[in-house]
């Protein structure tokens, strides 16, 4: 599924062979897969750092809200525009 | 970052395709399993973040799973770059336990004849697709890597097609970059400018197809391209390749360059080497001649790649030759409209030296 839009109900999970990676030279989190390497900013790093196959976009911008005292619905959107990106990739498979 | 490791260069095929240099490393010559661990200890600290590994065939070193827990062990992120031959299932389980990554699987061709004769192997495309059935089982994610040549780049649609039945997630169609065994084999493999031109269609048509579910990278030929590729996206910027025996290399065809001096892990740390006289060479673009020096795109492709600048004109650091504005590019194109219009000739097969194992 990488066309069709991404709605806050989705399940996003990091498919196998792909994984996040700490780059102590760089001091910076990536995200690695096949033939990529993606520098993380500390925003993208706390989305992935919450995906777990398990918990769909609304929970995930739920804890983040929370944890980053932000209004929801805006979370939410960022959280969405930022994992459709990877999804177009496949760097993540949502569900 | 990214290393290509080429663990060793024996393999069970040959093809006439191969990159690896004319003059191969034998078995003994090879590293040694802690000498390869601290090599990818070195390359994790200069901030290399991939390794691929790569040969010749690296099923054929039988410490291959070891070698996979090292590369894990220094934090690199591991593919494999195989042929399939060499790899059972018991150790396709184990590189799984090990940490392996990804897996590239060459395609020769996609029935037993074609395969075969490409790979100079009989029963090869066999034990290949019983490989890729296990690197399926395991849940692997999977690439397939297809050199395209003359004798089978009419098969392209079915080489997506089998990609996608082996359930890869990509797949590389590279037509044969003119380097290494392939040169020797240039008039065999040449591809007819219609050939390239189908190609570039049936790509086009299969990315719609297959959206979401393969994708598509393509490589054209360089030498029917008007601006050549960045070699290695400029030298000495973003790869290093080691040879069998420890030798670094900024590009695995460099050795064909004369007067370059290259350092050998076992002599130096990669971070010496990284600053050293070969990958200093060409890194940059203070060094081009001109018509590069004065052109706009000498930070897009860094005047092309070295190598063939030293095959095709004999000077390394010429313009490469695939460029329109260098004074050779018509010999280029004599030199495809000659091996074009002539039957192919038998190929060449790649081998070791004789008597070696
Ligand atoms: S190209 Fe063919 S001969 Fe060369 S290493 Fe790969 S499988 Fe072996
Ligand atoms: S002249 Fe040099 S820099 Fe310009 S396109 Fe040709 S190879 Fe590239």
């Amino acid at each position: 599924m990488t066309g069709a839009a991404v709605t806050a109900s989705d399940r996003p999970c990091l498919p196998r062979g792909v994984r996040l990676h700490y780059d102590a030279v760089r001091e910076t989190p990536v995200l690695l897969g096949p033939e990529i390497a993606l520098m993380l900013d500390p925003i993208g790093k706390a989305v992935l750092d919450e995906v777990d196959g398990a918990r769909d976009i609304a929970a995930i911008s739920e804890d983040l809200a929370r944890r980053y005292d932000a209004p929801r619905d805006m979370i939410e959107a960022d959280v969405i525009e930022f994992l459709q990106g990877l999804a177009v990739r496949r760097l993540v498979d949502l569900s | 970052m990214a290393m290509l490791a080429e663990l060793t260069h024996r393999c069970p095929l040959s093809c006439p395709y191969c990159s690896n240099p004319l003059d191969m490393v034998q078995r003994q010559g090879e590293l040694t399993t802690a000498e390869w661990a601290r090599v990818f200890q070195e390359a994790a600290a200069i901030g290399v973040l991939q390794l691929h590994l790569s040969g010749g065939e690296p099923a054929s070193r039988p410490d291959l799973v070891e070698l996979v827990a090292a590369a894990r062990a220094a934090g690199l992120y591991t593919n494999l770059i195989t042929s399939g031959i060499g790899l059972t299932p018991a150790r396709l389980e184990a590189l799984d336990r090990a940490g392996l990554d990804h897996i590239q699987l060459s395609l020769q061709g996609t029935t037993p004849e074609v395969a075969d004769f490409v790979g100079g192997y009989k029963g090869g495309f066999a034990r290949k697709m019983q490989t890729a059935a296990e690197i399926a089982r395991l849940g692997f994610p999977l690439t397939i890597n297809a050199v395209m040549h003359r004798h089978n780049l009419g098969d392209l649609p079915a080489t997506i097609a089998l990609a996608a039945e082996l359930g890869a997630r990509r797949i590389e169609v590279a037509c044969v970059q003119f380097q290494g065994w392939a040169l020797k084999n240039r008039a065999g493999l040449q591809p007819t400018r219609d050939q390239v031109d189908v190609a570039k269609r049936v790509v086009a048509e299969a990315r719609r197809t297959y959206a979401g579910t393969l994708a598509i990278d393509f490589v054209p030929p360089d030498y029917f391209a008007d601006f050549p590729k960045a070699c290695m996206n400029g030298w000495g910027t973003t790869g290093l390749n080691i040879a069998p025996d420890g030798k670094v290399l900024p590009c695995h065809a460099a050795e064909i360059i004369p007067g370059l001096v290259f350092q050998n892990v076992r002599g130096a740390s990669l971070a010496e080497i990284w600053q050293g006289p070969a990958f200093s060479a060409y890194r940059g673009t203070d060094w081009l001649p001109e018509p590069c020096q004065s052109c706009d795109r000498r930070e897009i492709d860094y005047g092309g790649c070295r190598c063939q600048a030293m095959a095709l004109t004999g000077d390394p650091r010429a313009t490469d030759p695939v460029c329109r504005l260098s004074p050779f590019r018509a010999r280029i194109d004599e030199m495809i409209a000659l091996e074009t219009s002539a039957p192919p000739p038998a190929f060449i097969y790649r081998k070791l030296a004789p008597g070696a194992v």
